[in-house]
């Protein structure tokens, strides 16, 4: 039931996206309030001062005193106020129409509830209860994930609840937990100012976490230098100290064989690794096998530069290694990221005031939304749902039998698997966008047809929500409060500015109405997102993401508090109210509750593990039929799927529509000129867009930002691979190739850039 | 009130990412809302990255306000260059052609020369000027020189040029390498070739061309 009830068109015409004024407001009016709160877009979670004037925020305001950003922005944080009394904003639920204009009629809100909650009773009673999928997303604030992962298993008692963070955070997630047994970035940000070397393996900063670059800046300021590793000459490459330009898919080979180089030479810490780490060894005889002409060769990177690479990492100090997507978004993420840890570990260079280690996150909630339960492994306070001991406890605070207590589920994309193949037949889904982020995303589209019920909480219709039975109108992030945990592990709290307009409703009050309307109200009942919060507090505890010792005024007076915050003492239980929150993990001095005093890692035996970081090759590399690498990423101007950022009409005028980046050596060849139409091919499709022709990139790889749905979007073309432990998408390489149109696409006549 | 003497404005283009913060932020000002009177250009796209934000340098003495026919172009007191005044300037454009850093930008439409008058609604009631409070790399800084110097000890401020026979001195300053000496360029040498990013090179690959060795 769930294909598209009118022409896209048609649909597009009637729910947009279409675009917001430049600015709102002017002199005449003055704000009501300034609201301290954060911007909704990525992890770096700027604060900043919304301008309300009665229901409407009309600006913004820098908050300077907000120690992470103290006032910075970047362009989307600038005009993220105009998503709000946007015309395109849902204000009444929506049922799908063919006979509607615009392919939905608007259905009073508690009727929508009603039906829904109806439908979903008769699949489960039908089908069983695993007959109901749940998706959620890492922009959620971190209650509602809590929240969304406790409707899943004690209200529709449903195994398969997973989450967008499936597409951004868990190979890294996977790799830290590892390697530490914890997983999250290990120093506050200012500890960078100082450091001798920053390696950045994969991670556009400047465009995809503006923020950071003015703490690597500041960094090389005070004398140090600066490695990326890109396939493509990033702002922040373009003056590093070291360019390591990788062909896509090779990552772990160049960490393997640059530690190859540090041990050959000596430049490793034997003193740590003994004491602090298990398994060198085995890690060791792997990087026999990537001599360096053989890294050169596969990771097409001169030899000199990875010898320059071993030399500057090797005999630093103090350091710090970033990654991100680069070299997470990979059918072998786990194993890169692995290779990155390793490099660290051998150096010894961690719980340290200027040596640190971390992953750079790319949602709101990056980190939070991946700690508390919504994933399809795991339960509150990162624990673990195969686990009995966490089981009985989880099921304890949930006032529950632990065999009530679903199973793990499937990751994302195996979920739409199992609707593909008529397992599951009813979804819910809430901050995710599939049929445009997801790889090879016209088999997502065919799945949601394949749907007897799909319900979409959404403030805007988003390309995914077109195909939903019913849409129920939840909340921008204005609307609503909660807390987040940015990329640094500090958690800040989400002010409300604003009441959600018409019929629209706060999530979590959408969530708890369904399972009343279910009869089904068990633990579904709080009153506040503080209410959930202090549920999620005691959830936490003695987990390893223990949230117990953090309040809501906690953070307002500290600014944040970084996790894990004990309510008691570890070591002795005795109460601990002020708990400052740990900024910086594995301190010498450090104690944690699962090491319990053995070390400073979070395993029993307190040492961190060197794992063998095998290089794999990519699922459908390049060849002799697809011979050149696709790559996707993100532009500055742009969020995710786009649903707010392709209706902010400053920031779509300053990148419009995708265009396809390439080397002039490799246009010359295709015959292709910039500005010309060039037509994307792989297996699963093609798509045309308009060439853009720069030396900043390998000549044998093009790059396509993800950010537009249908015949734009790069998703078509990528491989829905992914890796084996993580189970994140393959969004870096895949063989294509790529030709000169013949004409405009029928996109170019018919749509508006945006859309 | 005058915007304090102690406080000055720094523009480093080696820290600029091309992120348009600043002409987002600009927008929103009230006395040109929906208008961006800071300029951010890329050197040349097709060999660079690199981009440069281009606010106005408030000269000493303002070559705009020196060709000016309706004398709409003051500065004020505490050395800042204003936006053309309303009721006295006529849109002949001679200030945008005579500008060495092209700063002014006509608006046919409502027959007036616009420009950046550092934030003055904002700096001179003790804030900093809107585009240099985002800046996420913090290209464009605003502080005293204690403070940047401190910040910066790789670089050095310069607010003197020269463009021909003419030098200028301005309010606004730029950073340069601290060790290196500042040279001038002979403008009207450099117009003979276009500016081109082809020149820039990374700095430990012995090739300008990182993909020297790459096959296609």
């Amino acid at each position: 039931m769930a294909t598209l009830p009118v022409d896209d068109l048609a649909i597009t015409g009637a729910f947009g996206p279409h675009l917001s004024p430049r600015t709102r407001g002017g002199t005449a009016d003055a704000p009501d309030r300034l609201v301290k709160t954060h911007c909704c877009f990525c992890g770096q979670q700027c604060g900043i001062q919304l301008k309300v004037s009665g229901n409407e925020v009309i600006g913004f305001e820098p908050w300077e005193e907000f120690p992470f950003n103290r006032g910075m922005l970047c362009p989307k944080g600038v005009k993220r106020y105009l998503q709000g009394s946007h015309p395109d904003r849902l204000l009444t639920a929506l049922r799908r129409d063919p006979g509607a204009p615009g392919g939905f009629r608007a259905m009073p809100y508690d009727e929508a509830i009603r039906h829904v909650a109806r439908e979903i009773a008769r699949l489960q009673r039908e089908h069983g209860n695993a007959a109901i999928g749940v998706l959620g997303g890492a922009s959620l604030t971190t209650e509602k994930t809590y929240l969304l992962g406790k409707f899943a298993r004690v209200c529709l008692k449903t195994p398969y609840i997973d989450y967008n963070g499936r597409l951004c955070m868990v190979s890294a997630g996977a790799a830290n937990k590892k390697a530490f047994g914890i997983d999250r970035t290990t120093n506050p940000w200012s500890d960078m100012v100082g450091t001798e070397v920053i390696w950045v393996a994969g991670s556009n900063v400047a465009e995809c976490s503006p923020i950071t670059t003015n703490y690597i800046w500041q960094a090389r300021e005070m004398g140090a230098r600066v490695i990326v590793q890109d396939p493509r000459i990033t702002p922040i490459a373009r003056t590093c100290d070291l360019y390591l330009p990788v062909r896509p898919g090779r990552d772990a080979a160049l960490f393997a064989g640059v530690l190859g180089l540090m041990i050959e030479h000596g430049w490793i810490d034997h003193e740590f690794i003994a004491e602090h780490t298990v398994g060198f060894d085995a890690v060791a005889a792997y990087c026999k096998t990537w001599p360096i002409a053989r890294t050169a060769e596969v990771t097409g990177v001169p030899e000199r530069s990875l010898r320059r690479a071993a030399e500057l990492w090797g005999t630093a100090k103090t350091s710090f290694l970033f990654h991100a997507r680069g070299i997470e978004h990979h059918s072998n993420g786990v194993q890169n990221a692995l290779g990155t840890i390793n490099l660290v570990l051998a150096t010894g260079r961690i719980g340290r005031p200027k040596s640190g280690y971390g992953t750079i996150v790319g949602q709101a909630n990056g980190q939070g939304g991946r700690e508390h339960g919504q994933k399809c492994d795991q339960l509150p306070g990162w624990r673990d749902i195969s686990n009995p001991e966490h089981r009985r406890y989880i099921a304890s605070v949930w006032n529950i039998e632990e065999p009530e207590l679903p199973g793990p589920g499937v990751d994302a994309y195996e979920l739409f698997r199992k609707i593909d193949a008529g397992e599951i037949k009813g979804l819910i889904a809430i901050c995710f966008n599939p049929v445009v982020s997801l790889p090879d995303n016209q088999f997502i589209a065919r799945a949601l047809d394949k749907l007897e019920l799909f319900v979409a909480i959404d403030f805007f219709l988003s390309d995914t929500a077109r195909h939903a039975d019913v849409v129920l109108p939840g909340s921008l992030q204005e609307e609503d409060e909660g807390t987040v945990t940015q990329v640094e592990g500090r958690v800040i709290k989400i002010n409300r500015a604003v009441d959600c307009p018409g019929e629209a409703r706060q999530d979590w009050r959408i969530i708890q109405d369904l399972a009343r309307a279910l009869d089904r109200p068990h633990g579904m009942t709080f009153a506040s997102p503080q209410e959930i919060f202090e549920e999620l507090r005691i959830a936490s505890k003695g987990g390893v993401a223990d949230y117990s010792g953090i309040t809501y005024d906690k953070i307002d007076a500290q600014l944040g508090v970084f996790w894990p915050c004990y309510s008691e003492d570890p070591r002795t239980g005795a109460p601990t109210p002020d708990h400052p929150g740990t900024p910086r993990l594995f301190e010498p001095d450090s104690y944690n509750p699962v090491a319990r005093g053995a070390g400073r890692f979070y395993f029993p035996d307190g040492k961190a593990r060197f794992n063998v970081a095998d290089h794999r090759p990519a699922v459908d590399d390049a060849s002799s039929e697809f011979p050149i690498f696709l790559t996707t990423g993100r532009v500055v101007s742009q969020f995710l799927s786009g649903t707010q950022t392709r209706r902010i009409g400053p920031l779509v005028a300053q990148y419009p529509e995708p265009r396809l980046e390439l080397h002039p050596r490799l246009a010359d060849k295709l015959g292709i000129a910039d500005g010309d139409w060039a037509t994307c091919e792989t297996p699963r499709g093609a798509i045309t867009l308009r060439a853009m022709v720069v030396t900043t990139i390998r000549p044998d790889t093009v790059f396509i930002p993800y950010h537009w749905p249908g015949d734009k979007s790069p998703n078509r073309l990528t491989v829905a691979a992914q890796d084996p432990i993580s189970k994140i998408p393959q969004y870096k390489v895949c063989g294509c190739r790529v030709r000169r149109a013949a004409g405009p696409p029928a996109y170019a006549s018919e749509r508006e850039p945006q859309q | 009130m005058p915007v304090p003497q102690q406080l000055e404005f720094f523009v480093d283009p080696s820290r600029c990412i091309g992120c348009q913060a600043c002409v987002q932020a600009c927008t929103e000002c009230d006395t040109h809302r929906g208008e961006a009177m800071i300029h951010l250009e890329y050197v040349d796209r097709a060999h660079s990255v690199q981009t440069v934000p281009v606010v106005c340098m408030h000269c000493e003495q303002p070559t705009c306000a020196e060709v000016c026919p309706a004398d709409a172009i003051k500065r004020s007191g505490d050395g800042v260059v204003q936006s053309a005044r309303k009721p006295r300037c006529i849109a002949c454009g001679n200030c945008v052609v005579a500008c060495p850093f092209g700063v002014p930008e006509l608006y046919i439409d409502r027959a007036i020369m616009m420009k950046c008058d550092m934030c003055y609604d904002r700096t001179s009631v003790g804030k900093k000027p809107m585009c240099a409070t985002v800046c996420p790399s913090q290209a464009l800084f605003f502080g005293t020189r204690e403070q940047a110097l401190a910040l910066r000890p790789q670089s050095a401020p310069t607010h003197t040029f020269r463009f021909g026979d003419q030098t200028i001195t301005t309010r606004v300053n730029v950073m340069v390498p601290r060790r290196a000496v500042p040279s001038h360029v002979d403008v009207t040498a450099a117009m003979a070739e276009r500016a081109s990013g082809r020149g820039l090179r990374l700095p430990v690959l012995d090739s300008a061309d990182p993909f020297a060795d790459v096959e296609v």
